[in-house]
């Protein structure tokens, strides 16, 4: 309804322009459409903004207007006014029902006392269940909802109409041949793009805000130094949890520690070898071709860890040196999560090595260096800050990879209360921050008990960790960047 | 005095310059063993997948008669689809056997020891009956008479026929017996049972935890295909949006600064968190149900939104000012030269980088996790609109779903349905590189 007003407005103001010109668009100042979507512009935008407005406010305030009909007398000992409430709208909706499916007519429906009728036989008849009888107070103010809401939706349909006819004829009335409309739809397009813009704030908002709320409901029914300084992770259902953080911590750095002792050297080598060696020819197959590893899902890798490596770690070198572990252990996940940071690494610090001014190059091979040696001893300084800030954002990825290490590195925590040798044990399943993740707020949950709360409060200690690498990272880069711009 | 020049000359290899020679060479095979470790990696990552996986395409089918006694499947005689629906599927199971049975006494089968006819029908996978039941309340006229039949192998078959198991692991698994494989064989040899290309791998909803032979992609991949849906509608106008405010229109200030840090952030924040977040806010705060495609869409829409705006706001920079000062030159607003000249010059590389991230969203699995895609949906979501609002899986979500359960044919059909997801992303990808390479312009 809204839209045919506005596209009545569009064509009657695109029109009034028009004559006011003579029919002669040069003589305008926007071009035509312009005016018209000027006006349907007019038409739309408050009256959906009202509408909106309404929809929030209209549950609220009925619902308010509707529980004061309920005597606090007739709200008997084992239930509280909110359920009573939910009782009122379920019947409100179940006569509803009642008449759409033809059960009921709307007299019928806004006559019935519960002492004449068995309501709840005839709205189970049409597959509205109600939990009990129906009391007189419960069933009056049902009706009485019923009425308000339809009441409240015919008033809401009309304002929204007037208001649409009202912006598109003030619209209408403004367009004439000086009316600098144009400027008016503009604005309006800008003001949508940065709505689009400000949605980057609005989710990390988001993010920072739900793990936020439910981080302090945790930390109201958990001590907030056990989690942050407990040395055990044993989560239990039914109460009593050790919730601490520290082993999470140690198995997720850990194994990101595996997986850059991986990837690092084999990336640094990958991209020197790559920028300063290689010919166009190695260059076009290999660059392309480790880029791949990109652009594999983490999915691909955990099943990878899960099928390939934990079952030949195990086979050909765990057992051989007599461990008797599993096939999920840090090394495992360690291992694929490091060949997947490889490309992460080679073509972050390949752009840094190719960032170095050429002349640093050619004042070293002059002077009689090997080509090595210039990698050595000039480029690699001069990179430095660079590869750093590659290895910081490597490093955040790693904490932050889930699949691999759900896949791959097991379930049971970091045993830090059992000694150095087991810690650090890299034979040794050990679950991470992100696994706990997934594992509490997965399956039945129950968002009141702290062993739910806690991957909120886990996540949050996720979040800000990455954050500070990536933060850290990206200014050390960008420093570096200035250095030689 | 001519031998101390000999001695410092550039052509004479001194042991110095051995050894930094020799340093040169080393460093040379460092760098070239990188770039081959990481090319082996992939090559293994990718055969170790083919080959687990390939075996999910393929599936083993047993034709058989199948006698349909009236007085066993409609005691009443008249066919009423109603009351024949009081049979359940342990009804027809004995069909089978007898099936089965029958068969094998043909091809001049002698009962070993030990073997029941029971164990004689277990080579029929469990869902044989259901399908069989399903044929016959849809056909009722067919009671009565003896039909043709094609029928899922059990997993284990399977397994024999792809070669995964053999009579030595036979013997220590109690789900399957030499004997039975023997049975195989025999009917191998009569015809009745043979392996086939599985396109019902990629229909099918997914089966329960003891009928991996009927485990299927369908709900998967059109779970998968809505959620892609979602994003695309969502993230393409609001991220070229974004990034046309921030490349053309933002002053230098204190929130366009702002806005930057946050999209730059965004793209680095691990996948997960946006999980917490979907769980948190669509699904607690705003009431959207648990494991439907409109909320994994969502938050994959959240996830995509940085990649698309880089992209953008690289394409949208690589257009030459002239074209901007030109538009505005022959009197057009700011908002025209955008709309009217750059954003359609910079349509391709948009077009790309969309493609892209939508690659990576479809390869996304650890927020589908959190916000309960997990579940086991055996029923297809309906069309768009109302589908998105019904549970579904998706691609990543089943292949780990399947990784979980206790079955070995599980593991197989996972790796099926990872090849699946790599053809889909190479399908984007070359898609996004055809693009690139057609459309790109070089100013």
């Amino acid at each position: 309804m809204v839209f045919a007003v506005a596209a009545i407005g569009f064509w009657a103001a695109r029109n009034r322009a028009m004559t006011s010109a003579d029919g002669d668009s040069r003589a305008l100042h926007s071009l035509p459409n312009y005016y018209g979507t000027n006006a349907a512009l007019s038409a739309i935008v408050p009256s959906l903004a009202v509408l909106a407005l309404w929809l929030i406010m209209q549950p609220l305030l009925i619902e308010t207007s509707v529980s004061k009909l309920i005597p606090d007398a007739a709200i008997s000992e084992d239930t509280t006014r909110s359920l009573m409430m939910s009782d009122v709208r379920r019947i409100a909706h179940g006569l509803d029902t009642a008449i759409a499916e033809g059960g009921m007519t709307p007299d019928e429906a806004t006559g019935l006392r519960s002492e004449l009728t068995n309501l709840r036989e005839r709205l189970a008849s049409v597959g509205v269940a109600l939990g009990s009888d129906v009391q007189a107070e419960v069933l009056f103010a049902a009706q009485k909802y019923r009425m308000m809401t339809r009441r409240a939706s015919l008033y809401m349909m009309f304002s929204v109409l007037t208001l649409a006819m009202i912006g598109a004829a003030y619209a209408w009335s403004r367009s004439d041949k000086d009316f600098r409309a144009r400027n008016i739809v503009e604005k309006a397009v800008l003001a949508l793009l940065i709505s689009a813009a400000s949605i980057a704030i609005l989710t990390t908002l988001g993010i920072v805000m739900s793990m936020l709320f439910e981080t302090w409901n945790f930390f109201g029914q958990y001590e907030a130094t056990s989690f942050f300084f407990g040395i055990k992770w044993a989560p239990d259902f039914r109460g009593d949890s050790a919730l601490g953080i520290l082993p999470l911590l140690w198995g997720t750095l850990y194994i990101s520690l595996i997986a850059l002792v991986v990837a690092v050297p084999i990336g640094l080598f990958a991209a020197i070898y790559m920028s300063e060696y290689a010919g166009p020819g190695l260059r076009a197959v290999a660059k392309p071709l480790i880029e791949i590893l990109a652009g594999i899902p983490t999915i691909v890798y955990g099943l990878f860890a899960l099928l390939t490596v934990g079952p030949a770690l195990r086979d050909y070198f765990a057992q051989p040196l007599g461990f008797s572990g599993g096939a999920d252990s840090v090394l495992t996940a360690g291992l694929v999560m490091g060949i997947m940071l490889i490309p992460f690494v080679s073509s972050l610090s390949d752009d840094i090595i190719n960032a170095v001014p050429q002349s640093l190059r050619d004042g070293s091979l002059g002077l009689g260096a090997t080509k090595s040696e210039t990698i050595r001893q000039v480029i690699i300084p001069a990179a430095l800050p660079g590869i750093v800030g590659a290895v910081l954002l490597a490093t955040s990825r790693a904490i932050g990879e889930t699949m691999i290490v759900v896949m791959g590195a097991g379930a049971a925590a970091a045993q830090l209360d059992k000694g150095l040798l087991e810690a650090i044990n890299p034979l040794e399943a050990m679950t991470t921050v992100t696994t706990r993740i997934v594992s509490q707020l997965t399956g039945d949950t129950d968002f009141a008990a702290p062993e739910t709360l806690v991957a909120f409060a886990l996540g949050l200690t996720l979040f800000v960790i990455t954050l500070g690498l990536n933060v850290l990272a990206l200014y050390i880069v960008r420093k570096y960047r200035e250095q030689y711009e | 005095m001519s031998t101390e020049i000999q001695g410092s000359s550039l052509f004479a290899i001194t042991d110095n310059v051995r050894r930094r020679n020799l340093a040169e060479k080393r460093f040379r095979a460092y760098g070239l063993s990188a770039i081959a470790v990481g090319i082996i990696a992939l090559i293994v990552l990718l055969s170790s997948v083919l080959s687990n996986g390939s075996g999910a395409f393929m599936q083993t089918y047993v034709t058989l008669q199948v006698e349909l006694p009236a007085d066993k499947l409609d005691k009443q005689g008249n066919r009423n689809v109603e009351e024949m629906k009081s049979v359940s599927t342990f009804g027809y199971t004995p069909l089978i056997r007898a099936a089965v049975v029958a068969r094998a006494d043909q091809l001049g089968w002698g009962m070993p020891d030990g073997m029941t006819p029971k164990d004689m029908g277990a080579i029929i996978s469990k869902e044989a009956a259901a399908q069989l039941r399903r044929f016959v309340l849809a056909n009722p006229d067919v009671v009565g008479m003896t039909v043709t039949l094609e029928m899922l192998a059990n997993g284990r078959v399977d397994g024999y026929m792809k070669g995964r198991v053999d009579r030595e692991i036979a013997a220590l698994d109690g789900n399957v017996s030499p004997q039975q494989l023997d049975l195989v064989d025999l009917l191998v040899e009569g015809g009745n049972l043979e392996k086939r290309f599985n396109f019902a791998f990629l229909t099918s909803p997914d089966a329960s935890g003891q009928r991996p032979e009927a485990a299927g992609l369908g709900v998967a991949i059109l779970g998968s295909l809505y959620m892609m849906m979602i994003v695309l509608v969502l993230a393409l106008p609001i991220g070229v949006a974004a990034s046309i405010y921030l490349e053309e229109f933002a002053p230098t200030n204190k929130w366009t600064d702002l806005i930057e840090v946050n999209i730059s952030n965004l793209a680095a924040v691990p996948s997960i968190v946006f999980g917490i977040l979907g769980l948190a806010i669509f699904i607690n705060f705003g009431g959207m149900p648990q494991s439907a495609p409109i909320v994994g869409g969502l938050v994959l829409t959240l996830m995509t939104l940085p990649t698309i705006i880089i992209a953008t706001r690289a394409s949208l920079k690589s257009v030459p000012p002239s074209i901007r000062d030109a538009a505005l030159g022959v009197g057009a607003s700011k908002m025209q030269s955008v709309f009217h000249h750059v954003l359609p010059l910079a349509a391709p590389g948009i077009l790309t980088g969309t493609i892209i991230g939508l690659a990576q969203a479809l390869g996304e699995t650890a927020p589908l996790l959190l916000i309960g895609m997990v579940a086991f949906v055996k029923e297809f979501p309906a069309a768009p609109p109302e589908g998105f609002f019904d549970p579904a899986s998706a691609l990543p979500v089943q292949v780990y779903n399947w990784t979980q359960r206790a079955d070995a044919g599980f593991v197989e059909r996972a790796s099926g349905a990872i090849i699946v997801l790599l053809v889909f992303l190479i399908i984007m990808n070359a898609v996004a590189v055809m693009l690139r390479r057609r459309f790109e312009r070089r100013w």
